[in-house]
């Protein structure tokens, strides 16, 4: 617990929250990548199709993509059962896991619509250039990728944890509201107002607000800044 | 020597090289209109391009069967792009060293090579400060570091102005002499070609026409070569000292021209004259009153059919180099000129190709 101008409110789901949006991060920076490259370099116009997918989070109600999550997940679904071949025990739904699962889903385009749109602009006679000077694929994209995408990367680890840490239907449908393991902040506000408990609300809500506007003038600030020295 | 066949698609083009046999030492120019897939097949010979397939044999090292391709860092090649392709994220010096982090020791130093291509006071500079032709150096001394067994040139100078052009075609010479590394150069400039090249592979509709050497290539009367200066003869020859009118003979006795000093020291080297055949006259004795300083004599191998109310007379010199004369029908018929003839070319115009 603790205490704000004479209001106490518990820390633990600010913390759940936290580790939730890092993992999340993390996760969408790892698979999100490999994809947004993919995609960015695509010829096919299949690559319509895969781009409206990845949008998908953007226009669906969090409840409809919570939902179908929760049909994929619950203990006798093919998810669980996959995942069961390797050693998961437990269950994924009203779980960490389930919610980290919910929330790779939700912020998709988050990570890699930012990623995409670097790569695309990434001039690939650099690369080649790079490729005659003897550097392999991996020397190539840390060495030239990364430093000319950083924007986009940095846009996209941003976007991909605030996002997370805004989500509502997906972790509802998903996690449910068990204290202590799945009862996130936006979820702990919801019961504040249900509870009548405003003063508990406010301050919940209060920190949601300056933490949003914090990270959208980082993205803007990373927008501005790398601007000029990149483009 | 580089041999093979190679295919590539990008988008609607279709490369279809041919068999080839290439000869790699000097400069090996890639001559034809663009659209003609000059730089597809560079890309191709390069392995930048996963789509292509074919064989690629370069001095007997595999490096394209079927769809297998030896990956393009394995191929020890360097590439100087059209817009040089610099990393904007580096400075001159970190362009330079991502080369030669990345090469086989030996060979010049990145400072000697940057004071070699004249970029030494630039190093510590953002590359996006650079101007055309210096960024083009810093691309031309990256590709040198690597230590490449082959060099590829993509248009290298077709970007810059002239002044940097005049700069940048005799370093390009020097350094392929200097560094003995065969380059492959693309170019649709003849002038360029008639500068650098000493063989030409002739491209269009994304097919090799045929692989000649510069004087082969010039011995044809419709040579891709000619453009709307019409047809050219380059002749060779050593420099000599200025005289005291302050010019230099050129050539061997009997096919001495004489020409302004060059601006750059040729070293006793041999130099390379670029002649329009519009501007050489034919006469049938050896005018003494006359202005014009270069009188040669050659005689007439053959006789062009008319074209556009003119006729290229092709003639040889004393030392059996070819010079085009360009006439009108009417001064062919008073002058009776046949081929065996022996005639005197008078040439208006020389100049030094720098």
């Amino acid at each position: 617990m603790i205490e704000l101008f004479g209001i106490s409110v518990s820390t633990q789901p600010i913390w759940l929250t936290f580790k939730v949006a890092v993992t999340t991060t993390v996760i969408l920076l790892l698979v999100g990548t490999p994809l947004a490259w993919w995609l960015a370099h695509m010829r096919s116009s299949f690559k319509i199709v895969l781009e409206a997918l990845v949008a998908l989070p953007l226009v669906l109600p969090p409840t409809v993509l919570g939902f179908y999550l929760l049909i994929a997940m619950n203990p006798n679904g093919a998810l669980t059962q996959f995942l069961r071949l390797f050693g998961f025990e437990g269950q994924l739904t009203f779980s960490f896991t389930g919610l980290v699962i919910g929330s790779v889903f939700y912020s998709l385009p988050f990570a890699v619509q930012p990623l995409m749109h670097a790569f695309e602009a990434l001039p690939m006679r650099l690369l080649d250039a790079a490729a005659t000077l003897r550097a392999g694929v991996l020397d190539r994209f840390f060495t030239v990728v990364v430093p000319l995408a950083r924007r986009g990367i940095l846009v996209a680890m941003t976007l991909t944890f605030a996002h997370t840490v805004g989500e509502f239907g997906v972790v509802l449908m998903v996690g449910g509201n068990v204290p202590e393991v799945t009862r996130m902040v936006s979820i702990a506000i919801f019961d504040h107002v249900e509870s009548l408990e405003y003063a508990e609300a406010h301050l919940l809500s209060g920190m949601m607000l300056l933490f949003s506007v914090a990270v959208l003038m980082l993205v803007y600030g990373i927008n501005r800044r790398f601007a000029v020295k990149v483009g | 020597m580089l041999k093979g066949d190679l295919s590539l698609r990008q988008g609607d083009f279709q490369l279809e090289s041919g068999t080839f046999e290439l000869e790699t030492t000097g400069i090996t120019v890639l001559f034809g209109r663009s659209g003609s897939g000059k730089s597809t097949l560079l890309r191709a010979i390069t392995g930048l391009d996963k789509h292509t397939h074919g064989t690629l044999y370069f001095n007997g090292e595999r490096w394209q069967d079927g769809k297998w391709r030896l990956p393009t860092p394995r191929r020890d090649i360097g590439f100087v792009f059209q817009d040089a392709a610099l990393f904007p994220h580096l400075s001159v010096r970190g362009n330079l060293e991502y080369a030669v982090r990345r090469a086989p020791s030996g060979g010049a130093s990145l400072n000697e090579l940057a004071e070699r291509v004249g970029i030494a006071h630039k190093l510590d500079q953002s590359v996006t400060t650079l101007s055309g032709g210096e960024k083009q150096r810093v691309a031309i001394a990256r590709a040198l570091l690597s230590r490449p067994r082959l060099l590829c040139m993509d248009e290298p100078l077709s970007a810059l102005d002239w002044r940097a052009k005049g700069e940048l075609l005799p370093l390009i010479e020097e350094l392929a002499r200097e560094t003995g590394v065969p380059i492959l150069y693309i170019t649709h400039a003849p002038i360029e070609v008639e500068r650098l090249a000493a063989r030409v592979v002739f491209m269009a509709a994304g097919r090799i026409e045929r692989i000649e050497t510069l004087r082969e290539a010039l011995e044809r009367p419709d040579s891709p070569l000619f453009d709307e200066e019409g047809p050219v003869s380059v002749l060779e020859g050593r420099l000599g000292v200025p005289n005291e009118h302050g010019l230099c003979a050129f050539g061997e006795e009997g096919e001495r021209l004489w020409l302004a000093p060059p601006t750059h020291s040729t070293d006793g080297r041999p130099q390379r004259l670029r002649i329009l055949a519009r501007d050489v006259s034919l006469a049938l004795d050896d005018p003494s009153r006359i202005s014009i300083l270069n009188h040669l004599p050659v005689s007439i191998e053959r006789i062009e059919p008319v074209k556009e109310g003119r006729v290229t007379v092709a003639t040889r010199t004393a030392g059996g180099q070819l010079l085009l004369a360009e006439i009108t029908p009417w001064s062919l018929a008073r002058l009776d000129l046949v081929p065996g003839r022996l005639v005197y070319a008078l040439i208006k115009s020389v100049a030094l190709m720098e």
